[in-house]
């Protein structure tokens, strides 16, 4: 035996690993992330950390109105996650839903705004209306380009959601209220015309309802349908889709029509069924957000669902233990920030196996 | 005449931090990694520098200004470059998808600079309002005798030595990247990582150097921010689009450091052109601040037009690397 | 140990997940000598070079280099021991000129002086006799400037154990010739060789020494000239095969398809095929034969209504006799006039299936629009799919198995079988052995000669001369996008293609 150097392991890809295992790392990888999260709590504020894990889940479920609160802002959430997914199962890299989801938002104030006077059915019908295909002109503009001469979507759909943003604040230059605040306010605060109205006396079981109807359509419309195939086949290679006589720009352009008029309808239920105003700040990054969620989710708008409800619910409590302990709402972030690092990282162990090298055992038994 | 000189001013140091963070993301994507984190660096260098020279100059009688300067300097640089080690230990190392971690990192970069900027003052025994005036006054100390001529000095000559220090380090940069041997090695990484694998360029080793690099360049263009441009001061997410807009000037400059130079500068005008323009009523100055956004996009297109093989981002931009990946 | 061994590699294992590349492989170069790894494609010949080379670690075994035990594990490690490897995928940068890519890697002072490096690979180039400009970027180069490249670039690196992986599939016989006598020049100078083939005439004429290696196991090693093609075969099947090809004379041959001036123009505006005209009969094979990128992909794209024309037309002649112009039509219109046009393309998972679905879901490739519905129809699909697998012998663990998870030779029977399931009017093929072994090869002669009988128009796409010649009836050779003559597959001969795949000029197109 020479003194040749040997690593003392190598990377080896995994064939396929069962769900079960998968999941017990996502779970192990759950555990240390909180672990690390508890001690960052702890080395900031020196706090008992399970005081403050109890804090997260009084923040998030602690009372019926912050629970109903959790699950609807969830909903939302995954209401935007459903806006990526369509375009992330054709491989078109859609960042724009921020964008997507604020001119959505925009369009629906807009007919609150303009159309306070209109009978309250047609005010009902308009808004969503205007929310969707606003959402859908903002996702079809980068999906004509990419279809025509293969523009990058990434960088042009990220481009797109600042320009919304200035739209936006363009928008409330017109309808701030009161003049100069640079705020539009609750718009129609007195007799709440075009608000999504309540089931019962309770405001926050609608845009759940039309969400999770949204899942399992989506979930229908991917798995079964014609159309939805057509998206696999162009996400898969566009060759192929060639070969199969699938009209690839037709396909890339409606694919992000829905992807878009899906964040749009996220930007209506937002504008008129949770904020009831309009601002630049609305979407709060869920659009981001929303492409770890379907990312997390590989894709599976079950999946999504739970990906979804953990996130709101970390944010959730996060912001309920920085009031309580008086530390600012961004540690949230913090919080988030750590748990996706872990989260993203466990996938390698589910991917990947480390081996400890052959000649390294060899020699220990010689 | 006056007014051309203060817009051109301004304009160049509004372009310089976005500058850093797009000259850091081309080393980054050089090497093939598309780190979307870029805005949460900036962020993060920008805190830390902030929270070292306010620690320091809290703890002595009378803070000297260059002192303060080294700490914020070696802070902002540890801690941007600790967001992109986390970038490169989860893309490169467990190969975790590039954009979704980008988008974590930037998360937790802006939730780690709101944090700390807005507690920093709570933490530190409610002072108040924060204020490092003696590390911002080394930071923002001009030329001395050149900085007072007439219009060249304002133009040319009137900035803190981090501008300078960054025109420097754009031309060594392109320098590196197109005369040297690593530069074409790190190239070659970013072009096509297997290629440069089998020809014997240690792949890993170049992307988490690019990366480490690329992250703590956004960081000096985040310490820029809060140390030149405001003065030593915080405020939340007063850093706007900053980090977005260094990402969309990568494109404008089609990866090219030197052509990032006159690019921000273009950019820094665009973002403070509404200001400059007489009659413009709040509304349309609300346009006019898409402009950036608007013109990137259009040389997007242009470029996507032209298919010209080198004005394409890296062939294997946002691709992981397994040496053992068959096929 | 023998004194004269170059590289010894003793016990290689190396494991894929599951799959076995490599079981305990013993492998010995010597100084100055040509050795040929001979073996089916799926043996674990590239993978135990790419050993050698550092891009795979092994599992377990010894590599000894000049006797001497050795840790291979980047390439960089494999340069510093005189190693240097041509993969069948070129590993070159194409953005970069043919100098950059040479000095790509390599130590040396921080500045970089092009000029100088330029100097050195003129010298090279000189001593070697090759042809290559530094200063062209790769991207504008043709496969076997860019082969040049690659072993230039070896060479400037100082190997003298130079590993080349298929280097012949992409080349003429004429630069096949050429490249053979490079490396004999080579081993006069002391290098030692290593080539990588199936192809066994290549092996008795080139190569001094002779492993073989079957399913990632070493069968052992012969001097050539103790060889014939069929002992070799033997060694490498490891039981007696018939290498005859059958070929039926065609019956009642009719015209089926008249390609007259089709000219197609790639992206970049250049012209792909120029003039293009030929015709298809029924009950034949109609080969097709060229150097790699010549227009044969855009020639069968063009006819499936994949390709846009500059200019020309394709006239399709059904049963009764009534011609049918397809030349504006895409695959969609075809398959709607009712058409079966089938069409097995060379990239089989970039193409003609999806790698992510399993069997069902690609049969659904070729009939998910059927019916009325917005829903997509999946039971007959599926039950082609088990149909296929069954009558092919398709191993795969259920119909619902990624394809892109199957062995290569599998991956081309579902694809083979589902094009000709909708029996096929016109069947055209682009390479369809290319990495199967001999038996899955052997399958798909049998089933392309099936469709011949049914009264098939097929066209074949071949690269190997040898197999053109014994399956085809007629063989169309292209030579840079034009047509340069028609030949019958039973009297020409290889020496004869080769030429009219270089010079189109030489012989007008005279179907």
């Amino acid at each position: 035996m020479t003194g040749a150097k040997e690593p003392l392991m190598h990377i080896v890809k995994r064939d396929g690993v069962s769900l079960g295992r998968a999941m017990l790392v996502r779970l192990v990888a759950l555990v240390f992330a909180l672990l690390v999260c508890a001690a960052i709590i702890f080395g900031l504020t020196g706090m008992n950390p399970l005081n403050v894990y109890a804090g997260i889940w009084d923040g998030a479920v602690g009372t019926n109105r912050r629970m109903w609160v959790t699950f609807r802002d969830a909903a939302i959430l995954l209401c935007v996650g459903f806006a990526v997914l369509p375009a992330f199962r054709m491989r078109f890299w859609n960042v724009g839903a921020e964008g997507q989801v604020l001119v959505g938002a925009m369009a629906s104030a807009a007919i609150m705004i303009y159309g306070k006077n209109l009978p309250s059915w047609a005010l009902y019908a308009l808004c969503p209306v205007a929310g969707v295909a606003a959402g859908l002109i903002w996702g079809v503009i980068p999906a004509f380009f990419k279809a025509r001469w293969n523009t990058n979507e990434t960088l042009f759909t990220l481009m797109l959601n600042y320009i919304a943003m200035q739209l936006v604040s363009f928008a409330i230059v017109f309808w701030e209220n009161p003049r100069g605040s640079n705020h539009v306010g609750l718009i129609n605060s007195q007799g709440k015309e075009g608000w999504l109205p309540s089931i019962g006396t309770n405001s926050y079981l609608l845009p759940i309802l039309i969400v999770l109807a949204l899942m399992v359509g989506l979930y229908v419309y991917m798995q079964f349908s014609k159309q939805g195939y057509e998206i696999a086949v162009v996400g898969e290679s566009e060759n192929t889709a060639h070969y199969a006589g699938i009209n690839v720009s037709r396909v890339i352009i409606r694919t992000m029509a829905i992807s878009g008029g899906i964040g749009g309808l996220a930007g209506y239920l937002l504008a008129t069924g949770v904020g009831h105003t309009i601002s630049t700040g609305l979407a709060g990054g869920r659009g981001f957000t929303a492409i770890v969620v379907a990312w997390l989710g590989k894709l599976n708008p079950f999946a999504m669902l739970l990906v979804a409800f953990f996130l709101v619910f970390m944010e959730k409590g996060a912001i309920q233990i920085a009031t309580q302990f008086s530390l600012n709402e961004n540690a949230s972030d913090i919080l988030t920030g750590v748990i996706l690092f872990f989260i993203l990282g466990c996938e390698f162990f589910i991917n990947y196996r480390i081996e400890l090298r052959q000649h390294a055992r060899e020699e220990v038994k010689a | 005449m006056n007014l051309i000189i203060v817009f051109l001013q301004k304009a160049i140091a509004q372009g310089i931090a976005i500058l850093y963070g797009a000259n850091g993301e081309i080393v980054t994507e050089k090497s093939g990694n598309l780190n979307l984190g870029v805005p949460g660096m900036m962020y993060m260098g920008g805190v830390a520098g902030l929270m070292g020279a306010f620690l320091y100059e809290n703890s002595v009688e009378n803070p000297v200004p260059f002192v303060g300067m080294l700490i914020a300097l070696i802070c902002a640089l540890v801690c941007s470059g600790l967001g992109a080690l986390i970038y490169s230990v989860l893309t490169i190392s467990l190969r975790a998808n590039q954009n979704v971690t980008g988008l974590a990192l930037t998360t937790f970069g802006m939730g780690f600079g709101n944090f700390f900027g807005g507690s920093l003052s709570k933490l530190a025994g409610g002072v108040g309002q924060i204020s490092t005036q003696a590390t911002a006054s080394a930071f923002r100390a001009k030329i001395p005798v050149l900085s007072t001529l007439p219009v060249v000095g304002e133009v040319l000559f009137s900035y803190g030595f981090l501008t300078y220090l960054f025109i420097v380090l754009t031309v060594v940069l392109s320098w590196f990247l197109y005369r040297t041997r690593k530069g074409l090695n790190l190239r070659a990484v970013g072009e096509n990582a297997a290629t440069a694998d089998a020809a014997g360029v240690n792949v890993t080793a170049y992307k988490y150097l690019a990366t480490l690099v690329g992250g703590m360049l956004a960081g000096l263009g985040g310490l820029y921010f809060v140390m030149e441009y405001t003065g030593g001061t915080w405020v939340n997410n007063g850093f706007g689009d900053r980090g977005w807009l260094a990402i969309a000037l990568v494109i404008f400059a089609r990866w090219r450091p030197l052509n990032a130079i006159w690019g921000s500068i273009l950019f820094g005008g665009l973002y403070i052109l509404y200001l400059y323009i007489p009659g413009l009523d709040r509304s349309m100055q609300e346009i006019f601040k898409a402009l950036p956004y608007v013109v990137t996009i259009v040389v997007l297109v242009i470029t996507s037009l032209r298919k010209k093989r080198e004005d394409q981002p890296p062939m294997s931009l946002g691709l992981a690397y397994f040496r053992e990946d068959r096929g | 140990m023998q004194s004269n061994a170059m590289i010894e590699m003793r016990g290689i294992t190396k494991h894929f997940g599951s799959v076995v590349a490599n079981e305990n492989v013993d492998l010995t170069v010597r100084r100055g000598e040509i050795l040929s790894v001979l073996g089916e494609n799926g043996s674990g010949k590239t993978s135990l070079m790419n050993m050698l080379a550092g891009i795979y670690f092994p599992d377990a075994g010894h590599i000894y280099v000049e006797g001497r035990e050795v840790v291979i594990r980047s390439p960089k490690d494999a340069f510093a021991l005189g190693i240097g490897m041509i993969h069948q995928h070129f590993k070159l940068v194409d953005v970069l000129t043919a100098a950059e890519n040479i000095i790509l890697g390599l130590p040396g002072k921080l500045r970089l002086d092009m000029r100088e490096v330029e100097r050195d690979i003129l010298r090279l180039t000189e001593k070697y006799g090759f042809e290559m400009d530094p200063h062209e970027k790769i991207y504008e180069m043709s496969v076997s400037q860019k082969q040049t490249v690659e072993i230039v670039k070896m060479l400037y690196r100082g190997a003298n154990i130079l590993i080349l992986d298929e280097p012949t599939a992409v080349l003429t016989p004429q630069e096949t010739d050429r490249l053979f006598q490079v490396l004999r020049n080579m081993r006069q100078q002391g290098h030692s060789i290593i080539i990588i083939t199936h192809k066994l005439n290549e092996v008795l004429s080139l190569s001094d020494r002779v492993a073989v290696l079957r399913k990632g196991h070493s069968v052992g090693s012969i001097q050539t000239s103790e060889a014939t093609e069929k002992s070799l075969t033997e060694m490498m099947v490891g039981r007696r095969v018939d290498l005859n090809i059958e070929r039926p004379q065609p019956v009642n041959p009719r015209l089926k398809l008249k390609v007259r001036d089709v000219t197609v123009v790639n992206d970049e505006g250049r012209e792909v095929l120029s003039h293009a005209a030929f015709e298809a009969y029924t009950g034949e094979i109609l080969g097709v034969a060229g150097i790699a990128g010549s227009g044969q992909k855009e020639l069968l794209e063009a006819i499936a209504g994949l390709q846009p024309l500059r200019s020309g037309s394709i006239e399709y002649t059904n049963r009764k006799g009534h011609v049918k112009e397809l030349t504006r039509m895409t695959a969609e219109e075809i398959r709607e006039i009712g058409i079966r046009l089938a069409f097995v393309p060379e990239d089989r998972l970039g193409m003609g299936l999806v790698a992510s679905m399993g069997m069902t879901g690609n049969m659904m490739l070729r009939s998910y629009k059927r019916g009325r519905g917005f829903f997509s129809e999946r039971k007959q699909p599926r039950s082609l799919a088990e149909r296929i697998m069954r009558e092919l012998d398709v191993v795969t663990p259920g119909v619902e198995w990624p394809v892109g998870r199957m062995s290569g030779g599998n991956v081309q029977k579902v694809l083979v079988g589902r094009e000709i399931a909708s029996s096929p009017q016109v069947l055209m093929v682009a390479y369809p052995v290319r990495g199967l072994d001999i038996n899955s090869s052997h399958t798909i002669y049998r089933l392309l000669n099936e469709q011949k009988k049914n009264g098939s128009a097929v066209i074949c796409v071949g690269e190997d001369l040898d197999v053109l010649l014994a399956l085809c009836d007629r063989i169309l050779v292209l030579a840079d996008g034009h047509v340069s003559g028609t030949v019958d597959a039973r009297d020409a001969t290889k020496e004869q293609i080769g030429l009219m795949m270089t010079h189109h000029d030489a012989k007008e197109a005279q179907p």
